[in-house]
């Protein structure tokens, strides 16, 4: 359900993303936090550590360890023993993580990291694409993406929320694009610590490590076992589907602010050209929706805030009705020839009786900016497409031809 | 909306400008957006920073290909960068230099303005260091902007005497950009 939001600008200050998130997490209240610096990311850690050193953080355990594997591992350690545990990485430190990932999630910690997406190597860009976070999908991970600095810092509070619920019990991504969130300045409302501690009470774990009460976690489990584990994982993100809406609405009910739950839409109402994107970029879509709604032509955004768990349903009821739905990708799976976002929409529709042309575009890929015109020239090339039909289902974008 | 992209060289605080902007136009009520040229920085080379200002939140993420406004910190950039690209026909061009505007010959319809802003950061805050006086020259360039906003942004993130001498320098570039519209 749409909601109206509040821009209170007497309680905004203009600061940088980094800065905004790391203030989100103070208010948090974690118990201990492990994380190894690496661009974009380090702003975030420069000033946590920053509150950490005024003590500012009371409670809170800062380990430095020298990789990123060593962080995550140092918070599974330190979220069985029942401690609310913080980490922030990108691009190869989150990949470098990829084993211990499915670690956390499958002991079922409530871990929550902010990824500040980064394309991944080789070659080495250090600028924005999502193919890091993209590529951890599988990992039992629930992934939010947001679209402001507001919405990222916001999203650490919900993810908390979301992870240690004991319904849930998974660890969270909260994402924002590198650079394009992580350094930008603007106005924001930083996470009212009085509110916080209302919308989150303290961590409560159900199992906890503690030698005087010794319990195993990530035990041996032999194939007359596994399988369950597996399935309840499933379970769980099924259920984080509802608790990730209810989140949301409960965050609006007490702080006025509110990004969409699974997802969030713009202008689709009566929309025959439906786009989907994910995180920063959505704010651009927005504005050139604006510019062509007022020649007329009938453009909407699906934005998607949760990719894991998938929302299905959500994507399902909002697309149903249009002539054309683009689906904008960050990323590509080499040797499918198309983004996560677009084959996980047009897999979701196959047994249905939805059925709406999708095209796929992949663009944005290690910083590559995303223009107001590239926007456009996609949504013509779908009012091309209620008239011809598809042409060509997945692309890039936006390709320097000269260079190949 | 109004776009500004800010040319300098690491080391000379053009980011840093970019963000002092941002928080100065915010404290006018106006919402605002800045961001860098993200690069990989080095002392010296040619940096880029931007700042966009709006009566509406702004969700605009791309680049700014087609400023209002330009802000040319150092002039020997002319040389290696095109810092007249893409400005508007009805924007105005703000070079830090001795010389006056006519000296420079620039592919653009846009309005060019020069100003000390060196002499004036030496004479006042005794050292060369000019982005705040540049934002104090774009006020009175533009009048997009309150100097007392922009004062009052720098006053906070250099408390103390660095501050006050700043805000008097850019108080000075205000007065004399003003006086040469």
């Amino acid at each position: 359900m749409p909601r109206e939001m509040n821009l209170d600008k007497s309680k905004m200050v203009v600061v940088e993303g980094s800065y905004a998130v790391a203030h989100a997490v103070k208010a948090c209240r974690p118990n201990v936090i492990s994380a190894y610096p690496i661009t974009p990311q380090t702003h975030i850690v420069e000033d946590l550590s920053q509150f950490m050193a005024d003590g500012e953080i009371p409670n809170c355990e800062y380990i430095n360890v020298e990789s990123e594997f060593s962080a995550l591992s140092a918070l599974v350690g330190a979220s069985a023993a029942g401690a609310r545990c913080y980490s922030a990485t990108t691009s190869q430190g989150l990949e470098l993580m990829h084993e211990v990932l499915f670690n956390v999630s499958g002991m079922r910690l409530p871990v929550v990291m902010t990824i500040v997406n980064r394309a991944v190597s080789a070659p080495i860009s250090i600028w924005n694409d999502h193919q890091d976070t993209i590529s951890q999908r599988d990992t039992g991970w629930i992934q939010l993406y947001a679209e402001n600095i507001q919405e990222v810092s916001d999203m650490t509070a919900q993810a908390y929320r979301i992870s240690e619920d004991r319904d849930i019990l998974m660890p969270s991504m909260t994402c924002m694009d590198g650079f394009i969130l992580s350094h930008v300045y603007e106005p924001v409302v930083l996470l009212e610590q009085d509110l916080t501690d209302g919308f989150l009470p303290a961590y409560e774990p159900e199992h906890v490590l503690d030698p005087k009460n010794p319990l195993t976690f990530g035990a041996f489990a032999d194939p007359n076992y596994y399988t369950e584990f597996r399935y309840l994982q499933e379970q769980a993100m099924q259920r984080a589907l509802k608790k990730i809406e209810d989140v949301a609405n409960e965050f609006y009910d007490i702080y006025g602010r509110y990004y969409g739950g699974l997802i969030d839409e713009y202008r689709t109402d009566d929309a025959e050209i439906i786009i989907m994107a994910m995180g920063s970029v959505v704010g651009t879509i927005k504005d050139v929706i604006d510019k062509l709604r007022d020649r007329n032509v009938k453009a909407g955004l699906l934005k998607i805030r949760s990719f894991r768990p998938f929302p299905a349903e959500a994507i399902k009821n909002v697309i149903r009705d249009a002539k054309v739905v683009v689906v904008l990708d960050k990323n590509i799976t080499l040797g499918l020839n198309e983004g996560a976002l677009f084959t996980e929409t047009k897999s979701t529709l196959y047994n249905t009786d939805v059925r709406v042309p999708i095209i796929g575009y992949m663009l944005g890929h290690g910083g590559r900016d995303i223009r107001i015109e590239t926007i456009e020239r996609v949504i013509d090339e779908a009012t091309e497409v209620m008239k011809t039909g598809i042409r060509i289902e997945s692309q890039f974008t936006d390709l320097r031809e000269e260079l190949l | 909306m109004k776009e500004i992209r800010i040319h300098g060289r690491g080391g000379q605080g053009s980011v840093t400008a970019a963000e002092l902007l941002a928080v100065a136009a915010f404290a006018d009520n106006k919402f605002s957006q800045a961001f860098p040229a993200f690069g990989v920085e080095r002392r010296g080379a040619p940096v880029q920073a931007f700042t966009r200002i709006s009566d509406a939140p702004i969700r605009l993420r791309s680049q700014i290909y087609k400023p209002d406004y330009v802000i040319v910190q150092d002039s020997t950039l002319l040389e290696v960068v095109d810092v007249a690209g893409g400005l508007k026909d009805d924007g105005i061009l703000i070079i830090n230099s001795e010389f006056g505007p006519e000296t420079f010959k620039l592919d653009t319809k846009a309005r060019i303005m020069t100003v000390n802003a060196t002499k004036i950061a030496l004479d006042i805050i005794g050292r060369p260091i000019v982005n705040t006086v540049l934002l104090g020259a774009f006020a009175g360039a533009t009048g997009e902007i309150r100097p007392g906003s922009i004062m009052d942004a720098v006053r906070e993130r250099f408390p103390g005497k660095v501050g006050e001498r700043n805000s008097e320098a850019i108080m000075e570039a205000y007065k004399m950009m003003e006086a040469s519209i």
